[in-house]
């Protein structure tokens, strides 16, 4: 992680520098957190066969990389060395906790959807990744950035299989059918066109993630390793 | 720095603070939160009840429950596991607090929970039961319980007034697979329940759930779930387990 080395320097730089900008812009692209770096692959998996899941996963993660990036950071002289890892885990931990407490209070209808993939923002790595790799290491609002632009590049991806998934799986949109009803056989199904179901199974988010990276890399050639 | 950050005092003291601190956040807002928590969890009953009756939609707001739930169910009944009347209730829902026994406030899933534990016993359960008034005419829910494949399942079946004929029924669940055995809650399964009976003559014998049962030849069946074979026979059961209670109460009206 080149991140770690990075620290910010004097007070007066500006909110949003050239190297500000980066911490946003980087990870939607070159330093991707799902296609270049492979991680938060787990939910990329389980989450992306419905759109609607998928953005309001993203922006719940958003949110817990956001908050946690600047707890984290703004307790990074006070977290002891040995516990840190430990400490980590309690900040998102609570943090997802409170997110899923006012889901279940605001909008129960759509935490009960998610409820099982709220809890597991948790375990997704992205999360610890850049707690661990640069909130530890730096000042409160690069943090910030640091975690917006993560929770972009994270969000960015997972709804892209969404969209793929759910379209080709399911033949519908965020739930509105597209091509006709499959069961009753109207529209496009009357002519014999058929949901490819194999979308559906997590293996095919891993294919479609592959194919992503695949593009990713024949446009940004410097992401080629040798 | 003036404090070693890798003494042991330290990390004790960080430690504990960090616990008190974070329990005290998370525990001041689940308070917070409990009240809008409830009504919601309240609301979201009566729309279940009220859908197996089609008086409301499935994706219906829920907060248009209450008003409607006042409207048009009638009477809460309460059975005990012999199907005798313990209790009858009309009007107003007493919160949970108030009036743990009424019918509403029954959580069947929680008493469920306690029997597969051991904790309750069968003939100690209470069967809460809707009577729904909606065009004239009477219609009666029950609320029912059951284990899928990986969790609890649950639904609610309503009555023509003939306390025999399927008006409706609802089922969810909160984990089974997706796509297998989670299509008991889409509509193309619920709807193979619709005018189907659970008495033949008098005897009672359930709806069973079978593999390529039901259709209109078998007016006691319906068509299980491909690939959802465990989560079919959980239904199959839960009907079987519940109704059987109901079927002495319905008998005798």
């Amino acid at each position: 992680m080149s991140e770690v080395a990075e620290k910010v320097e004097k007070k007066s730089e500006p909110l949003f520098s050239k190297k500000n900008k980066t911490l946003i812009t980087d990870p939607l692209d070159d330093n991707n957190p799902i296609t270049v770096q492979v991680l938060g692959i787990c939910s990329a998996l389980a989450i992306t066969v419905q759109v609607k899941n998928a953005v309001v996963m993203s922006l719940s993660v958003l949110f817990v990389l956001i908050a946690g990036n600047l707890v984290v950071s703004l307790m990074r002289n006070l977290i002891p060395g040995r516990i840190r890892i430990i400490v980590q885990l309690v900040v998102v931990a609570s943090l997802v906790i409170i997110v899923d407490q006012v889901l279940k209070a605001y909008v129960y209808d759509v935490s009960k959807q998610l409820s099982v993939f709220v809890g597991l923002i948790i375990t997704n790595c992205i999360i610890m990744g850049r707690l661990e790799a640069f909130a530890l290491g730096n000042k409160p609002w690069p943090a910030i950035l640091d975690g917006f632009g993560n929770g972009l590049g994270y969000g960015a991806i997972l709804i892209l299989v969404a969209v793929v998934r759910e379209i080709f799986g399911t033949g519908k949109f965020w739930g509105v059918e597209l091509f006709g009803n499959a069961s009753e056989g109207t529209g496009l199904f009357a002519m014999g066109y058929m949901n490819n179901n194999m979308m559906i199974l997590p293996p095919m988010a891993l294919v479609v993630v592959g194919i992503i990276i695949w593009v990713q890399r024949a446009r940004n050639t410097k992401l080629i390793e040798d | 720095m003036a404090i070693n950050r890798d003494s042991n005092g330290y990390t004790y003291v960080f430690a504990i603070a960090m616990v008190v601190v974070v329990g005290s956040i998370l525990a001041s807002l689940a308070m917070g939160l409990k009240d809008l928590q409830q009504e919601n969890m309240k609301q979201e009953k009566m729309r279940d009840i009220l859908v197996s009756v089609q008086v409301m939609e499935k994706d219906q707001a829920m907060t248009e429950a209450p008003e409607l739930f006042n409207q048009y169910i009638a009477k809460r009944v309460l059975l005990d596991a012999g199907g005798k009347v313990l209790a009858e209730e009309s009007g107003n829902i007493p919160s949970k607090a108030q009036a743990p026994e009424d019918p509403f406030n029954i959580d069947v899933q929680k008493q469920y929970r306690s029997f597969k534990a051991n904790v309750v016993k069968a003939e100690d359960m209470k069967y809460p039961l809707f009577e729904c008034s909606k065009d004239g005419k009477t219609f009666y829910i029950v609320p029912m319980v059951g284990t899928g494949l990986w969790g609890p399942i649950w639904g609610y079946v309503a009555f023509k007034d003939d306390l025999n004929t399927i008006y409706g029924a609802t089922f969810d669940h909160k984990s089974e697979t997706p796509g297998l055995g989670a299509e008991i809650k889409e509509a193309g399964f619920q709807k193979q329940f619709v005018d189907k009976t659970i008495f033949e003559g008098s005897e009672f014998v359930s709806i069973s759930v079978l593999k390529g049962g039901g259709g209109k030849a078998d007016p006691h069946g319906v068509d299980g779930i491909t690939g959802g074979t465990i989560t079919s026979d959980g239904v199959n059961d839960m009907l079987n387990n519940t109704l059987s209670v109901y079927a002495t109460y319905f008998k005798q009206n």
